[in-house]
C-alpha cells in the first residue's frame, strides 16, 4: 500500500511545503498526490510534474473550493483504505484536516514530523523544539503532518504522473466558508523564502516595519515578525514566526529588534545562517546568531539597505 | 448554553525544559507546572461568553494525575463554574483525550467546546479537530474571533495567508489562537471562591474509554545545539561577512 499526500495549492501552483511533504512521503512508499478544490485542473497538472509522484488524484467540486475541514475529511477518509500512510504539510490546511481524518480512522496522528526513521517510526520536535522525540506508531494507518523546514522540497518539474479524476464524497453541511482576508504581498512566502527578515517589539510600531522593505527588496526576502510584534498589532498574524506561528528554515534569517524568546527561536533556529541586530547585547537571540550586531536598529537598517546597494 | 473547556497541566512556558539523561523524556520533577496558555484563552473566552449572557455554565475538564485538580482550580478562579477531573496515571495522547472528552460531551450535552489550538508540551495540535470528528461537529480551529448568533457561530480563523471567516452550525468546536483574547488574572476573592466550587472525579474506565497509547516514545534527545557566532562591529562588516564568508547574499 502506498502513501497519499494532500497538497496545498493556490492559483495552479503546488505550495512549497507540500513539495517537502512529497519528499518525506517518498521515503515511505509509492506516492499518490491528492489535489482537491474547485476549478483546479492547473494545480493537478502541476502536481503531475512533481518528481516522485506516481499518480495524481483530482477531486474537483464546489465542496472543496475552500479546503474546509468537514468535506475534505470525508474525502480523505473515503480514500484511506487504499493507503498505509496519509500525509500533508504542517500548514493551516494540513493541521486543520489531518487530525480530523485520524480520529475517524481511529488513529493517533503524528504531527509535524522532522524525520522518517522507518514506516512506523518518526522524529518530531516537542516542547518548542527543545527536545526531539522519536515515536513509533502501533496504528494500522499513519496520519502524519510534515514539518516542511525539515525536508528539502522535491523540484517543481521533472515528473509526468497520470491524473485520475475522482468523484466528490457526500458530507453533512455543517460548516460554510464566508470570506478570506488574505495579506497581499509581492514578496515570497515566509515558509518558502530563501531569506527572511523579521522584526520584533524593538520596531516600536507598524510603520517602522517599512524600514525592513528596502532590505527585503534587495535580498528577495520574506518579511516576518515575532509574536510580540503581532500581539502589539504592528503586523498581521500571518507574519508570526515561532512555536505557534510559522516554522521557517531559510538560508539567511535576519532578526531585527527581536530579543529571542524560546518560542521565537523554535520557529527559526534551523535557519542556515542567522543574523541578529539588537541594541541589547545580552539579548538571547545572540546565543543562536552566527553574526550579531549590537546596534540601534533605526541607525543600522538604513545603513544595511545602503550597503546592499553597493555592488 | 453550557460550555466545556478542557485545560491541560503542562510545564510552564517560561521553563527551559531539559532532556533526561537516560533519553526517556524531559525532566518534569520539581518543574513549575501551569495551565496550557491556549487553554487559558479558552477559559477566558467562555467566561466572556457567560458575561455576555450567551453561556449559562462553564465546566472545566482536566485529565491526568491528581495534581491536574490544581489546573481546574485555576480555571474555577478565572470564572468556570465547576470541574471534572479524569484521573489517571496513564500517558494520555490526543486520541484518548478526544475519546474521553466525547464521553463527557455525551453526558454533559454542551453547546460548545473550546480547546486550546495546541498544548505547548507535545505540540500536537490535534485534540480539538479529533473531538469534532468523533462528535460529527463542525470545527473552528485557530480562532481569533468568535460570534455566536442563535444556532450558528461565526469564527474568524488565523490561516497561513491571513484570516478566514467561516460559519458553523452549533454545537461545534473552537480551538483558540493567540489573538482571541487576553486572559484575566484571577483575583484573590475569586481564588477563595474557587475553593468551594465542586470538582467531580472520574476514571477513564468510568467513561468506558481505552486510553492505551498508540505512540511509543522510543527516545527523546536534545536537538542539535547552535553555537553562538561572532559579533560584528559595523553594518559594513556584517554585509561583507554575509557576502564573502557565509556566501548567502
Amino acid at each position: 500500500m502506498g502513501v497519499l499526500v494532500l497538497l496545498d495549492h493556490e492559483a495552479g501552483i503546488i505550495k512549497q511545503p507540500s513539495r517537502s511533504a512529497i519528499a518525506a512521503a517518498t521515503k515511505l512508499g509509492e506516492v499518490h498526490a491528492l489535489v482537491a478544490g474547485h476549478g483546479v485542473q492547473a494545480a493537478a497538472a502541476a502536481a503531475a510534474k512533481l518528481p516522485g509522484v506516481a499518480k495524481v488524484l483530482l477531486a474537483d467540486a464546489p465542496d472543496y473550493a475552500h479546503a474546509m475541514a468537514e468535506p475534505m475529511t470525508a474525502l480523505l477518509v473515503s480514500l484511506a483504505p487504499g493507503y498505509s500512510h496519509l500525509l500533508a504539510a504542517t500548514t493551516a490546511i494540513g493541521k486543520n484536516i489531518m487530525p480530523r481524518v485520524a480520529a475517524l480512522l481511529d488513529c493517533q496522528p503524528i504531527s509535524d514530523i522532522s524525520g522518517v526513521v522507518d514506516a512506523d517510526t518518526f522524529v518530531r520536535p516537542i516542547y518548542a523544539g527543545n527536545a526531539m522525540a522519536t515515536v513509533k506508531s502501533s496504528d494500522a494507518k499513519k496520519v502524519i503532518t510534515v514539518r516542511a523546514a525539515s525536508f528539502d522540497p522535491v523540484a517543481a518539474e521533472g515528473g509526468s504522473a497520470p491524473i485520475e479524476a475522482i468523484a466528490a464524497v457526500a458530507s453533512p453541511e455543517i460548516s460554510r466558508f464566508i470570506s478570506a482576508e488574505l495579506s497581499k504581498s509581492e514578496r515570497p512566502e515566509l515558509t518558502a523564502a530563501r531569506v527572511v527578515i523579521s522584526g520584533g517589539r524593538g520596531m516600536q510600531n507598524g510603520d517602522n516595519f517599512a524600514l525592513l522593505d528596502p532590505i527585503a527588496d534587495a535580498l528577495g526576502a520574506a518579511v516576518g515578525a515575532s509574536r510580540a510584534a503581532v500581539d502589539a498589532g504592528f503586523v498581521p498574524n500571518d507574519y508570526q514566526v515561532g512555536q505557534t506561528g510559522k516554522i521557517v528554515a531559510p538560508d539567511l534569517y535576519i532578526a531585527v529588534g527581536i530579543s529571542g524568546a524560546i518560542q521565537h527561536l523554535a520557529g527559526m533556529k534551523d535557519s542556515k545562517v542567522i543574523v541578529a541586530i539588537n541594541k541589547d547585547e545580552e539579548a538571547p537571540i545572540f546565543s543562536v546568531a552566527d553574526y550579531g550586531l549590537v546596534a540601534d536598529l533605526f541607525v543600522a537598517l538604513p545603513e544595511f539597505a545602503a550597503e546592499l546597494k553597493k555592488a | 448554553m453550557k460550555i466545556l473547556v478542557p485545560v491541560k497541566r503542562v510545564v510552564d512556558y517560561n521553563v527551559k525544559v531539559r532532556v533526561k539523561s537516560d533519553g526517556t523524556g524531559v525532566e518534569t520533577a520539581g518543574v513549575k507546572m501551569s495551565m496550557n496558555p491556549f487553554d487559558e484563552i479558552g477559559i477566558e473566552e467562555a467566561v466572556r461568553l457567560k458575561e455576555k449572557g450567551v453561556a449559562t455554565e462553564i465546566v472545566a475538564v482536566s485529565m491526568g494525575v491528581a495534581a491536574c485538580a490544581e489546573t481546574i482550580r485555576t480555571a474555577l478562579a478565572m470564572g468556570a463554574d465547576r470541574g471534572i477531573l479524569v484521573e489517571t496515571d496513564a500517558d494520555l495522547q490526543p486520541l484518548a483525550v478526544a475519546k474521553l472528552m466525547k464521553a463527557l460531551v455525551d453526558k454533559e450535552q454542551p453547546g460548545l467546546v473550546i480547546l486550546g489550538k495546541q498544548a505547548i508540551d507535545d505540540d500536537m495540535s490535534a485534540t480539538g479537530q479529533m473531538l469534532a470528528a468523533l462528535l460529527g461537529w463542525a470545527q473552528g480551529t485557530f480562532a481569533s474571533k468568535v460570534t455566536i448568533d442563535g444556532d450558528k457561530m461565526e469564527v474568524i480563523r488565523e490561516v497561513d495567508g491571513g484570516l478566514e471567516t467561516v460559519s458553523l452550525n452549533l454545537p461545534a468546536i473552537i480551538t483558540t489562537d493567540l489573538r482571541l483574547n487576553e486572559p484575566r488574572y484571577a483575583s484573590l476573592p475569586n481564588i477563595m471562591k474557587a475553593r468551594k466550587k465542586p470538582i467531580d472525579n472520574v476514571k477513564p474506565e468510568d467513561l468506558g474509554v481505552d486510553v492505551t497509547p498508540r505512540l511509543t516514545v522510543v527516545s527523546v534527545a536534545e536537538p542539535p545545539k547552535r553555537q553562538a557566532g561572532v559579533k560584528v562591529g559595523s553594518v559594513a562588516e556584517l554585509v561583507a561577512k554575509l557576502r564573502t564568508e557565509a556566501k548567502v547574499i
